[in-house]
């Protein structure tokens, strides 16, 4: 049982080349702090990447940022903070729904999972910032993809094959990221005593127009009293968030006043207050009980979502609420049971998407596919592009099984 | 055309051109196939016409199940298959093979739902970029997506190329505008990546698909994301004594906080061609001139406006002026929109470049331009959308005069090393093709090339989806698969562990 803790890329290289040669698998650590995702692996050893640490590019000015892959998040968006910057993808801490501390989580961690947040509905997710990257397959074969530049489309797109992989086709070294600025200003509206069906109506008619609303959640009734410390009480509150410069913003929350004026009681939060609410969106907090109680993330059509949690809770006792403007639903099941074959069936009767298991008891974890299955054709093409890039299965082998 | 080599012909194909086209007919009954070679002349080349081939046979089909057809039948028995949409590549990502089926999407022009509480409009691929937004206008929604060729190109095609336009910088490039898609691969199986939801599940198929080129499958429907029209538009149309200047003033708009709608940058000569086909009123006393729209809430493109003039001011601007009507920030795209025919009335050819550089090269990369064009003997204008770093040289040459084809290539591939050089890529977006394809190692090494390939082998095993494009030369999948080191050959590494 061997830990691997390298500080350079050639080191990691060498690690991952040994490890082809014996074919003898290895787990791919940054902070562990998604660690409880996905299928328990069992691996003797360990390539714990923390270690591959800084800024190696930060030019403000071109909107570009390039460092090593085991580089803290919480360092990262401190650097760009000063400078008035952002991920404008708002990637979300699993720390607190998965019971380990907060603000924890590298920056290849954040593109392997292809983290996100509210903003996700107008900015998009990591896969839509990552310009390039430097990574090692499992054939331990150090490669490049993309560049730092936004517009490039020379050679297929790996950097994005790498969002959402999990560790299981090539360990990052480098990412480079497109940065942007940061709102200057920002409030949310509330509607309060909502319904789900009123909510997400309320959300698209927010949407649809031209305030150009940054994120819409519905969190409600009783879900409400926990987020920002319950300060907001705990009737249903149907948020939207309005992002940029200062003037613009009045009129554009004025604007949702008056398109939204008949949907119910309206309050505004401003400034330090909003951004605490949509943090403890992002993070899931409504759900971080500190328990392991099975909770679900599901991402479906904003209109279809609700419904579908509404045929759920005929035969489950679940808690649900809304992001993405209703199209990302956080499940918490109240029983032991994740109950994965009720909740697929019904997320494919009712449009499709998909759900993942994101926490969870290991021996559910091991039992049930934690990652939506695919369909036959589709999860072959899958296993082939794995077989591609990691034929011994030595990187994470299992986990997104 | 210049001594680009394709895959040679495979002698088998060709021996067997009737019944292969025979067998088409019965696959796509009716009109959908073509084989008369007058009749596929129309589809002997793409927008990049100093290439042209006959195809072997022209398939136009109107189902999927068409499609999964004939792709299975090619694949069975080893015949090559070249998917084209609209036929407006830059790269000659379409361009046909002489042993190739070439696969037609054009009948694929039905849009299947608009569906405006999730913002999403499911079209097929033959769709152009513009009927999306013409379907949704009416209600003030459109598809920020928009190459120059929007009222011809495919959307199927836009996602082959991962097209951009000059909006990309604030909206995104294709790849951030489309949720899903359905696609036919190589051995007639029919796949969905995404769908009315946001993200993938498993590995970002999506994501990898576009901008592949037509290289891993051939798409059949789209769905994207479309946006509320913004409230109002105005635009600046600022001059400046130097291109520094002018690079400096975007770099600052940029540096403010601001991200404009859209940005573009003309040089000299290209402000002359536009100005004098067009007479949009540019100033023709300016080495560079910078177009930067402001889109949103008139409150909010207001106060930027004053920031934008401000800073355009600060950097040594000699003219400002500031649309006061629809009508007149429509006159200040207008040159900029006419650039290349424009240009093309002061040369009698014209070839594209496309790269992306770091925005902050921009003069050194334009002082080398300068240089090649002496050493060349042939003129260069130069468009660039500036707030993302896309530039695209037009070198002036005459097809006429022996040699000067190759001069303008060889020109070109100069200047794409140069934006590699300074940290930026070959193509921003059209595509690497044929045209960029023996540059692709200037950009990456065999490793970097092997990785992108191994994608492929997973896509498209036997090599026969659109082949001779983006890769120099396409190694054997099974060569690929092999791995050389095994047990205890391999020392353990010496690095720090516990």
């Amino acid at each position: 049982m061997t830990t691997f803790t390298p500080s350079t890329p050639a080191e990691t290289l060498s690690t991952i080349q040994w490890a082809a040669a014996e074919e003898t698998p290895l787990e791919i650590l940054g902070h562990g702090s998604k660690r409880g995702i996905g299928r328990p692996l069992q691996t003797e050893h360990t390539l714990d990447l923390s270690r591959l640490t800084g800024v190696t590019l930060y030019e403000p000015a071109e909107l570009v940022l390039s460092t090593r892959a085991g580089t803290p998040l919480a360092e990262i968006e401190k650097l760009l903070a000063e400078n008035g910057q952002q991920f404008a993808f708002e990637p979300m801490d699993y720390g607190p729904l998965l019971g380990s501390e907060p603000g924890k989580g590298t920056i290849g961690g954040v593109l392997a999972s292809n983290l996100s947040g509210p903003r996700r509905l107008k900015a998009g997710a990591a896969r839509d910032h990552i310009l390039g990257v430097a990574a090692v397959s499992g054939r331990g074969e150090a490669f490049k993809s993309g560049g730092r530049v936004v517009k490039n489309v020379t050679g297929y797109d790996l950097s994005k094959l790498m969002a959402n992989s999990w560790g299981t086709l090539a360990v990052l070294t480098d990412v480079t990221f497109k940065v942007l600025p940061a709102a200057e200003t920002e409030v949310t509206l509330a509607i309060r005593g909502l319904l789900d069906d009123a909510a997400v109506a309320a959300m698209a008619l927010a949407l649809g127009s031209s305030a150009e609303v940054s994120s819409a959640a519905h969190l409600p009734e009783r879900i409400a009293a926990k987020v920002a410390g319950g300060k907001h009480g705990s009737d249903a509150a149907t948020l939207l968030r309005v992002e940029g410069f200062g003037p613009s913003v009045v009129y554009r929350i004025e604007a949702l006043r008056k398109l939204l004026d008949k949907a119910g009681p309206l309050e505004e939060i401003a400034g330090e207050a909003s951004k605490a609410i949509w943090r403890d969106i992002r993070d899931c907090v409504p759900f971080a009980d500190g328990g392991a109680r099975p909770i679900w993330r599901v991402s479906m059509a904003p209109s279809q979502a609700h419904h579908m949690v509404m045929a759920l809770r005929m035969q489950a006792a679940v808690d649900a609420f809304y992001d993405w403007q209703g199209g990302l639903v956080w499940l918490s099941m109240r029983e032991d049971d994740p109950e994965a074959d009720l909740l697929r069936g019904l997320i494919r009767k009712y449009g499709g998407g998909h759900g993942t298991l994101v926490r969870a008891s290991a021996p559910h974890r091991a039992a049930l596919p934690v990652f939506e299955p695919q369909p036959p054709h589709l999860a072959a093409l899958s296993a082939h592009l794995k077989a591609e890039f990691d034929p011994k299965q030595i990187l994470n082998p299992g986990r997104m099984a | 055309m210049s001594g680009l080599a394709m895959p040679k012909p495979d002698a088998e194909t060709m021996r067997r051109r009737a019944e292969i086209v025979a067998d088409m007919r019965i696959i796509v009954p009716g009109e959908g196939v073509v084989d008369a070679a007058n009749e596929m002349r129309a589809f002997e080349s793409d927008g990049l016409t100093a290439y042209r081939q006959l195809p072997l046979v022209v398939v136009l089909p109107e189902t999927v199940a068409q499609v999964s057809r004939v792709l299975k039948y090619c694949n069975e028995r080893n015949i090559r298959v070249v998917p084209r949409g609209s036929g407006t590549s830059l790269s000659g990502g379409a361009l046909p093979l002489e042993d190739a089926v070439l696969l037609v999407m054009s009948r694929f022009n039905r849009i299947l739902a608009i569906d405006y509480p999730n913002r999403i409009v499911v079209a097929q691929p033959g769709v152009t970029n513009l009927g999306i937004t013409t379907a949704v206008e009416q209600e003030g929604f459109y598809y920020a997506p928009d190459p120059s060729s929007q009222i011809a190109c495919s959307i199927g095609g836009n996602v082959a190329e991962n097209s951009g336009g000059v909006h990309c910088l604030k909206y995104g490039l294709t790849a951030n505008n489309v949720l899903g898609i359905e696609m036919v691969l190589m051995n007639g199986e029919v796949v969905r990546l995404g769908g009315s939801h946001l993200d993938q599940e498993g590995y970002d198929l999506l994501g990898v698909m576009t901008g592949s080129e037509g290289l891993l499958g051939v798409v059949t429907e789209v769905t994207v994301r479309i946006l509320k029209k913004p409230e109002t538009a105005r635009a600046l149309l600022i001059g400046f004594p130097t291109s520094e200047e002018g690079g400096q003033c975007v770099a600052d708009i940029i540096g403010a906080g601001i991200i404009p709608g859209g940005m573009e940058m003309m040089d000299r000569p290209a402000i002359h061609a536009a100005e004098d086909f067009v007479h949009a009123g540019y100033p023709l006393d300016v080495e560079a001139l910078l177009i930067v729209e402001l889109d949103g809430p008139s409150v909010e493109v207001d106060h930027l406006i004053g920031l934008v003039e401000a800073i355009a001011y600060r950097n040594g601007s000699s003219t400002c002026r500031i649309s006061q009507s629809e009508q007149e920030r429509l006159s200040f795209w207008a040159g900029r929109k006419a650039a290349f025919p424009a240009v093309g009335r002061i040369s009698p050819d014209y070839y594209c470049m496309d790269g992306t550089i770091p925005r902050k090269e921009l003069p050194r990369v334009l002082a080398g331009m300068r240089d090649l064009s002496e050493k060349y003997g042939l003129g260069v204008a130069n468009v660039f959308h500036a707030g993302d770093g896309n530039l695209h040289p037009l070198i002036l040459y005459d097809a006429n005069v022996p040699g000067e084809l190759d001069k303008a290539e060889s020109f070109g591939a100069d200047i794409l090393r140069l934006c590699v050089e300074v940290g930026g890529v070959l193509t921003g977006e059209h595509g690497v093709g044929v045209e960029k394809r023996d540059l692709m190692p200037e950009m990456f090494n065999q490793i970097d090339l092997d990785q992108q390939m191994r994608v492929k082998c997973a896509f498209d095993p036997n090599h026969l989806l659109n082949p001779g494009k983006v890769f120099p030369q396409l190694r054997r999948c099974a060569e690929l698969g092999r791995m050389h080191v095994h047990r205890g050959q391999v020392a353990f590494p010496d690095i720090p562990r516990f």
